[in-house]
């Protein structure tokens, strides 16, 4: 069943904050991941692979470099979550 | 640990023999006509003197991998295999103009092999036979059923056309073969050795190190970079941590043991945020020391597994006859783990 962006956004959160312990609230849809979270570029690769597993998705490593803000990751698997 | 654990080992060995044999030679002929062109010498002198009358010689565009893939595709064939059949390739070259990645990782690729044991192995122009008796002792032993060896030179890369002395002695070209499981012996024991003091009897004229003072400054000139190690960070990351966590799973497991059994674990020091994920991903006891050696070493490449676990013996942080995890891996992309008894 597919999940609502809502869900998404809250799942992300909590692989967020298992791997960098940001509070899951900090997680919003407008935050840029390095900007705003301090998130860097081997703790994002983390989360992807986590995201992956969760999600049943596949995020290319050249597609990571296009998800620059939450939003764009949401919005990722929300369109192509198995 | 009160009673140590005992490594899983086959304990019977298997014989090997030669199941195909494939080559591959250049379309050009090259004359000794051609080769006087650029050394003062005679077609007579040659031919009295190396009994050479013709030599192949690759187009510019065609590779070391190239010439391989066709005589494996060759031998395979002869052997009655599909490429799908190998599980290791062991190349031996001293022409691939890459010192890393190694070739046989690329050539396996091109076979449409999927993630066989592959690597290169430098012995010059006794490479394939060290490789023979390698592949000989895989099968044996049980660590490959079926490898592909290759002999492979592009020579003419590194031939100067105008030395008198050898110029007109190399060729180029590829030799494979499948080596596998036979129900007799077809590769007897192998005599081999080496004689380092006479290093400099066969040699490349500069290493790259005495050149690149000169070719360095040049090339920037040029904008030709040097041929410097190069990585895309994130992509090994995520290899390294999330690909390599399950095949150092699988080595316990095929050594027999358990992760608890362990008294190191000693991964590859590519990284600390690549130990600090790769623990995690493999959620190893919390009794089991890592090493982390490469917080005051660096990343040594090949020397970083030795180099950590000698750390932790002689800093008392692992035991002495204690079981080790160690997993290596790195450009081509290549890997192996295993586990052993910390000496």
């Amino acid at each position: 069943m597919a999940r609502s962006e809502q869900e998404i956004l809250e799942g992300l959160a909590e692989i967020v904050n298992e791997e960098t312990g940001l509070e899951a609230e900090e997680v919003q849809m407008d935050k840029s991941f390095t900007e705003d979270l301090d998130i860097d570029s081997l703790s994002m690769m983390t989360i992807v692979v986590n995201a992956e597993d969760k999600f049943g998705v596949r995020i290319p490593d050249d597609e990571v470099k296009n998800l620059t803000h939450v939003k764009d990751a949401v919005s990722y698997i929300a369109n192509n979550q198995g | 640990m009160s009673t140590s654990p005992t490594l899983s080992a086959p304990t019977t060995l298997r014989h090997a023999r030669i199941l195909g044999l494939g080559g591959y030679r250049p379309e050009r002929v090259v004359t000794n006509e051609e080769v006087l062109q650029f050394i003062d010498s005679s077609d007579e002198w040659i031919r009295q003197r190396s009994g050479i009358v013709t030599r192949r010689i690759a187009r510019e565009d065609e590779s070391v991998v190239d010439m391989a893939e066709a005589a494996s595709l060759q031998a395979l064939e002869r052997a009655g295999l599909e490429p799908g059949q190998v599980d290791a390739i062991l190349m031996a070259t001293v022409t691939h103009p890459l010192q890393t990645p190694a070739a046989a990782p690329i050539l396996a690729d091109r076979l449409g092999i999927e993630d066989p044991a592959a690597m290169d192995l430098s012995a010059a122009c006794a490479g394939y036979c060290y490789a023979i008796s390698l592949a000989n002792d895989m099968v044996r032993a049980g660590s490959a059923d079926t490898v592909l060896v290759v002999g492979v030179e592009k020579l003419s890369d590194f031939t100067d056309k105008h030395d008198r002395g050898s110029a007109f002695i190399f060729g180029d070209g590829a030799g494979a073969a499948v080596v596998g499981v036979s129900d007799r012996p077809g590769i007897g024991p192998t005599v081999w050795g080496s004689l380092g003091e006479r290093a400099d009897a066969i040699t490349q004229r500069e290493s790259w190190t005495d050149l690149r003072p000169d070719m360095e400054a040049a090339g920037r000139e040029a904008g030709i970079a040097w041929p410097a190690f190069v990585m895309q960070g994130q992509t090994v990351f995520r290899w390294a941590v999330f690909s390599m966590a399950p095949v150092a799973l699988q080595a316990v497991e095929a050594a027999g043991i358990t992760p608890s059994d362990l008294g190191a674990f000693v991964p590859h020091q590519a990284n600390m945020r690549i130990t600090d994920a790769m623990v995690k991903a493999l959620e190893l006891p919390a009794h089991v020391p890592v090493a982390r050696d490469i917080a005051e070493t660096g990343n040594t490449s090949a020397a970083s597994i030795p180099l950590a676990m000698s750390r932790m013996l002689d800093e008392g942080e692992a035991q002495h006859g204690a079981l080790a995890l160690q997993i290596g891996f790195g450009a081509g992309l290549v890997y192996a783990a295993q586990v052993v008894e910390m000496p």
